[in-house]
């Protein structure tokens, strides 16, 4: 049985490879993708449903921080429950009045617009704002010149630091001003430009190459049945 | 520097630092100390290519973040949209990010319909713009993009059909889109519009992203993406271009991201002068210890 999902993954996979150079399949292609967006779907669900295993198992062994996963059961209980039923949703159109759920379920106003806005919102905002505390003090205490290699660090990160304020001008205070009215030099800026444009976009390159070699190795590994890692379990 | 001091510093409650940097960001917002910015060429790139294009240009806006970026994204999100407006563009609202559905209606409602919703050419709903809200899939929605919007999806985020709706009729895929601009605040973003739109589809990209993605961007530019505008550095540049094209955008009431400039600005030199003591304390205390 395990053979059939390993022939619909070859299958589908060589079809949305063979598609991108043979136009006339391109329309088996779009059913694919089709099927994909329904399946993701499905699987959406199952996972809403492992989550709730999940944490309704922890409760009930009183596992440590079960009362975690207590929040964590209403608060997708609540958010699923407001935005299916539209709870505090108008009708928008003068022509379904009478519908009470023909608005739409994250209307201005809405139960699930409010849990957005107030609490979602809020929550994620503050804690990507925590960074710059953390960040100032790693700074202070770790990022310290304890040798070479911590220097040549040290010292590219300031001046890209610097580079990226508007404080680079300042490099340029002393520096004669171009007669054609450009932008005068400014070291700092251009030291910066070189950084990134050298350094930082090579080595990002070799990355992007590197990934993607491995990429189309375990895609190719995938598509002819010897990595069957996605199926889960022993395979 | 005496040798109290030293251990003074060297035993630093890391709460003062908190407090440093809650004065260094709290107080340029509080004294409303905002930042203008030189505009950098992929910045300025991507103004002048929409300023470029004939007005009514197709213009697909995707707006992939959600409130964790949304500080850094949102500024540039509704730059690019008032710039489009000012140049009478039609702008496709689109997402790959189930959570950036407010960010859509936030944008439409504070730019286009507070600010050019009236008026002698007032925008119109599938006249001049059209939200086509969430696909999802991640980069498969882009394929389907790319290939055919309406298999995709068949209407537009408020059930109307998408064959009704005059701005959709000659627009088949994101092929016929004149530019695509992804604000992007992680994945799918602006790597993965590079990957299956823009570079198989040969459909001019510009992207805006956070200051921590533009490593990971700078290699696709200017091949793949013809701007960049990157953090709220970027958006600030795209604001004083706007502002000094436009000068009724001049003000710093509807510059979000010139006014966020100047809490930045005090924070990274908060952050370079706590590199600098720090490693002054490290040097002192080999100075003390006699390592060379």
């Amino acid at each position: 049985m395990k053979h059939i999902p390993v022939l619909i993954a070859s299958l589908v996979g060589f079809l949305m490879v063979f598609a991108y150079f043979v136009p006339p399949l391109l329309s088996w292609r779009q059913t694919a993708e089709e099927w994909f967006t329904i399946v993701a779907t499905i699987a959406m669900l199952l996972g809403g449903a492992n989550l709730c295993v999940h944490h309704l198992q922890k409760i009930s062994d009183h596992e440590a921080g079960w009362g975690f996963s207590a929040v964590t059961l209403a608060a997708f209980v609540i958010t699923v429950g407001v935005g299916l039923f539209k709870l505090g949703v108008v009708p928008e159109s003068a022509k379904h009045l009478d519908h009470a759920w023909s608005g739409q379920f994250q209307q201005e106003g809405g139960g699930f617009w409010w849990i957005y806005q107030y609490l979602f919102s809020p929550v994620v905002s503050t804690m990507f704002a925590l960074l710059a505390f953390y960040v100032a003090s790693a700074a202070f205490r770790a990022f310290r010149a304890k040798n070479l290699e911590a220097m040549l660090l040290l010292v590219t990160a300031l001046i890209v630091l610097i580079g990226q304020t508007k404080d680079r001008e300042i490099t340029s205070l002393f520096l004669p001003t171009p007669a054609d009215g450009s932008l005068p030099w400014m070291p700092i800026a251009d030291l910066t430009e070189f950084i990134r444009k050298t350094f930082v976009t090579a080595g990002q390159r070799a990355i992007m190459i590197g990934v993607a070699l491995g990429v189309v190795a375990t895609s190719l590994r995938i598509l002819l049945g010897q990595d069957r890692s996605y199926l889960g379990g022993d395979e | 520097m005496s040798t109290t001091l030293l251990d003074r510093l060297n035993s630093l409650d890391r709460r003062w630092i908190f407090l440093a940097m809650a004065f260094a960001v709290a107080l340029p917002i509080l004294l409303e100390i905002g930042s203008d910015e030189t505009p950098s060429l992929p910045t300025k790139r991507l103004f002048d290519r929409i300023e470029e294009l004939p007005a009514g240009s197709r213009i697909l806006m995707a707006v992939d973040y959600d409130p964790n970026s949304a500080a850094e994204l949102t500024p540039m999100s509704l730059a690019f949209t008032r710039h489009c407006c000012l140049r009478r563009h039609k702008v496709y609202f689109v997402t790959l990010w189930g959570t950036a559905l407010p960010m859509i209606d936030m944008t439409i409602k504070e730019v286009v319909q507070a600010e050019f919703g009236s008026g002698e050419r007032p925008f119109v709903y599938g006249e001049d713009y059209v939200n086509l809200g969430y696909l999802p899939g991640e980069t498969v929605a882009i394929n389907q993009l790319s290939s055919d919007i309406r298999k995709a999806r068949s209407q537009d985020v408020q059930g109307t059909s998408l064959d009704s709706l005059p701005m959709m009729k000659d627009v088949v895929s994101a092929r016929d889109m004149q530019l695509i601009i992804n604000a992007s605040g992680g994945f799918p973003g602006a790597k993965e519009w590079v990957q299956y739109a823009s570079t198989p589809h040969k459909i001019p990209l510009a992207a805006g992203c956070t200051g921590v993605q533009s490593t990971q961007m700078f290699p696709y530019y200017p091949d793949q993406l013809v701007g960049l505008v990157t953090g709220i550095r970027g958006a600030n540049e795209y604001e004083s271009m706007l502002g000094a094209k436009y000068p009724q955008y001049a003000v710093m009431s509807k510059r979000p991201a010139s006014r966020r400039g100047g809490p930045q600005r005090w924070a990274h030199r908060l952050m370079i002068g706590l590199i600098v003591l720090g490693n002054g304390i490290h040097l002192a205390n080999r100075y003390r210890r006699g390592t060379p």
